[in-house]
């Protein structure tokens, strides 16, 4: 079947194939409508639209195949062979003043400008934040472990449910709640972890797949502690040190924000000030991770990952190891998951579904695993374009399976290919680094 | 015989039932994973496609008058067989055989892809709500005292027990006797060494593809007939079940896969009958969390040695 010549030019056959199986492949599929009609299930053809797109993708189809000889020759004769631009910051690793001086930048940046913006835009960058904490989370056990873990939502639920349960139960506020969610979350993932760590990785994964069902199934299950399906509502948001953020404070003698500086009254001041604590927190996240990364233990989540067997020979304990990553990562989607709750007000298990888990996964997959501001920038793209375009929404999911897929395929690294962190020497040993070996990357 | 004993038959019974169809989507996953060692995640939803076509086909042929169960329900079969083979195929083609050589996670990733990619492609072209059938085949025969509880076995799951048993002798007899499934079994024992002694592994692999595809299209006509509903995610629970049966029963042996079908549709059946509905799922999964945990090998597979 597979045996033509690739030299013929033409490719009728293969063409033909490829177009009738698209036919195939569409026409009992998205060319027909099942409908339920007074209990009577009836098919009906689908609206002429849709058959004028199978037909076109089907000459599409056909014609790519036909001469995909001569497009590949032509493809390769004007372009590179990277069909998709590398996105890559320039390293100012040599000059340490300047990037100080852009980071800050960057960051007063990212704090001033929510008052100059509408609330739904400041809303949207909260969850966008949001997104990126769950993705440079899980980034450190995929990316940078290279531990798939397909259940990372269920660290999340445990965090946001923490948050929720000692809220409800016993009055605990945000603050110490973010500090139990995060801890919770991370003791899940140590008990998790412990004994399916020493599984192989696509074992793992799956493995991983049902801890997150269980966790939401015991959830929405678990009536009459967590509410079951119906989840926990009215969750109090953050307090500034004591300071709430409504128009009257909910407990006695205490006094709301605006109040307490004598301004007037406006909502946009509580979604500002979750906004501002969500940039904190990702922050928090981001140098956290950025000097695990430059410690030991950093060291060795990637030398497992290139090579679980040479770092046993180098006597690394790959479960001890494995187990910090996603110890870690288990204790981000605490923070993120706690944060989550205090945002949205109310929580339920339908919030913490596999899908979840897989756009957390396409995210990480998108940015470029390990690359944590190519994690950063997928979170927001991710989140913020399907709210630009409303139309696309419907077909979100659809996009990213896709993307995921094509991803692997053409580019396995990522838009934003990971950056090994260089090991520089102190500024007296540099002329000798310069001229003798280059800096040593991580393994 | 008292009434605990007749109950416990209809649990059995029951858990059989679907048990054999986990066991057909199992079988997918077994023979992919013996050839290539790699999880088709996307399996699943092929199941799910399977069981769009056959409600499809069986609404087109009720709609022209056509009455015949035999005649419907071969049909069904036939056309649902051939749409999700020739998803296998694709699917194999494009997600999965430009990334044969690379990283294991990699090619689970793209296979994680492509069952999204698949469920909203369905969701988007027939609508995400439950799409009911009325049963094609009603009645039953039923045993018991005439003021206790009673056995049934309904025609629908002697059908089931039928149409599965046949699938699974078919297959053995492929399998064992043809020249194909020689090469199948060559290919699952050494990829490198069959392509080196002459034979197109790239067909093979393909080949394993639509006959894990075809399988699991059985089973969706099957289970959506039992059922009567279906919507465009009712895949990845069934895609998960089917690959906990395999792995319990020892991922890359088919009569293993056939085993942990049964074990795991029983397993279900009693959960549900005896301790609680809510909780059948979470014991699939802890089932699958045990085995993984205490014998990675499964029942009947053989130990895979982690070479350098």
């Amino acid at each position: 079947m597979n045996n033509y010549n690739a030299t013929s030019g033409l490719r009728w056959f293969p063409a033909f194939m490829a177009a009738g199986v698209l036919l195939l492949l569409a026409v009992l599929m998205l060319g027909v409508q099942l409908t339920t009609e007074n209990t009577q299930l009836v098919v009906d053809f689908a609206a002429s639209e849709r058959w004028a797109w199978i037909v076109s993708g089907a000459v599409f189809v056909f014609l790519v195949q036909l001469f995909r000889d001569p497009l590949t020759a032509l493809w390769s004769g004007v372009k590179g062979h990277n069909a998709i631009p590398k996105i890559s910051v320039p390293s100012l690793d040599d000059n340490k003043p300047l990037k100080r001086l852009l980071i800050s930048f960057a960051i007063a940046g990212l704090l001033i400008w929510p008052f100059f913006v509408s609330r739904g835009a400041v809303d949207l960058a909260t969850l966008a934040l949001i997104y990126v904490m769950l993705g440079l989370g899980l980034n450190v056990v995929v990316g940078l472990a290279g531990l798939l873990d397909l259940g990372y939502v269920g660290f999340y639920a445990v965090g946001a449910y923490s948050y929720a349960l000692l809220n409800q139960y016993f009055g605990l506020d945000f603050w110490s709640c973010l500090l139990i969610g995060g801890a919770m979350a991370a003791l899940f993932g140590f008990i998790l972890g412990f004994p399916v760590l020493r599984l192989r990785g696509d074992y793992l994964a799956i493995v991983t797949l049902g801890f997150g069902e269980i966790i939401r199934i015991l959830l929405n299950n678990w009536t009459a502690i967590t509410g079951g399906p119906n989840g926990i509502s009215q969750i109090p948001k953050p307090t500034l040190f004591g300071l709430e953020f409504t128009r009257r404070a909910k407990e006695e003698g205490n006094v709301p924000f605006h109040e307490f500086f004598g301004i007037d009254y406006s909502s946009g001041y509580k979604v500002i000030f979750l906004y501002i604590l969500a940039v904190l927190l990702v922050l928090v996240t981001l140098y956290v991770i950025n000097r695990l990364l430059r410690m030991p233990i950093g060291r060795a989540w990637e030398a497992l990952r290139e090579d679980d067997i040479a770092c046993r020979s180098l006597g690394l304990n790959p479960t001890a190891i494995k187990l910090s990553a996603f110890t870690i990562g288990a204790a981000f989607a605490g923070f993120a998951g706690t944060f989550f709750a205090a945002r949205q007000g109310f929580i339920s298990p339908e919030s913490f579904t596999f899908i979840e888990s897989a756009i957390i996964l396409a995210i990480v997959v998108l940015g470029g695993m390990g690359s944590q501001m190519g994690v950063i920038l997928a979170a927001v793209i991710m989140t913020v374009l399907p709210e630009f375009a409303r139309e696309f929404q419907e077909y979100r999911m659809l996009m990213f399976g896709l993307m995921m897929v094509l991803m692997m395929i053409w580019r396995p690294e990522g838009l934003m290919p990971m950056k090994r962190p260089h090991l520089s020497l102190n500024e007296d040993q540099e002329d000798e680094s310069a001229s003798g070996q280059p800096a040593a990357g991580s393994v | 015989m008292g009434e605990a004993g007749f109950y416990f038959i209809q649990q059995l019974l029951n858990g059989l039932t679907v048990g054999s169809t986990y066991a057909l989507i199992a079988i997918g996953y077994t023979m992919v994973y013996g050839i290539i060692g790699m999880i088709n995640f996307a399996h699943g939803e092929i199941y799910m496609i399977g069981s769009y076509v056959a409600f499809a086909v069986l609404a087109a042929l009720a709609l022209m008058g056509i009455d015949s169960v035999t005649l419907m329900l071969s049909a069904a079969f036939i056309i649902s067989i051939i749409i999700t083979s020739t998803y296998g195929f694709a699917i194999e083609r494009v997600a999965y055989r430009p990334l044969r050589n690379s990283n294991r996670l990699i090619a689970l990733i793209s296979a994680i892809g492509m069952s999204i990619f698949l469920q909203n492609y369905v969701r988007i072209a027939q609508g995400s709500r439950d799409i009911a059938m009325p049963s094609l085949i009603t009645g039953g025969w039923s045993f018991g005292p005439e003021d206790g509880f009673n056995i049934t076995l309904s025609y629908m799951q002697v059908v089931i027990f039928i149409i599965t048993f046949i699938t699974m002798t078919l297959l053995t007899l492929f399998i064992s006797r043809s020249r194909m499934g020689r090469a199948c079994r060559a290919c699952a024992e050494d990829l490198g060494m069959t392509r080196l002694l002459g034979i197109n592994t790239n067909q093979v692999i393909s080949l394993t593809f639509v006959i894990g595809a075809a399988l699991a299209a059985v089973a969706g006509v099957l289970l959506g007939l039992y059922y009567g509903v279906i919507n465009p995610y009712i895949g990845f629970l069934a895609g998960l079940k089917a690959f906990t049966a395999a792995v319990l029963g020892g991922i890359g042996s088919i009569p293993g896969a056939v085993l942990g079908g049964l074990i795991l549709g029983v397993t279900e059946a009693f959960t549900a009958g005896y301790f609680s509905t809510e909780y059948k799922d979470v014991v699939a999964f802890s089932l699958l969390v045990l085995i993984l945990l205490f014998r990675p090998t499964g029942i009947l597979g053989k130990p895979e040695v982690e070479k350098v």
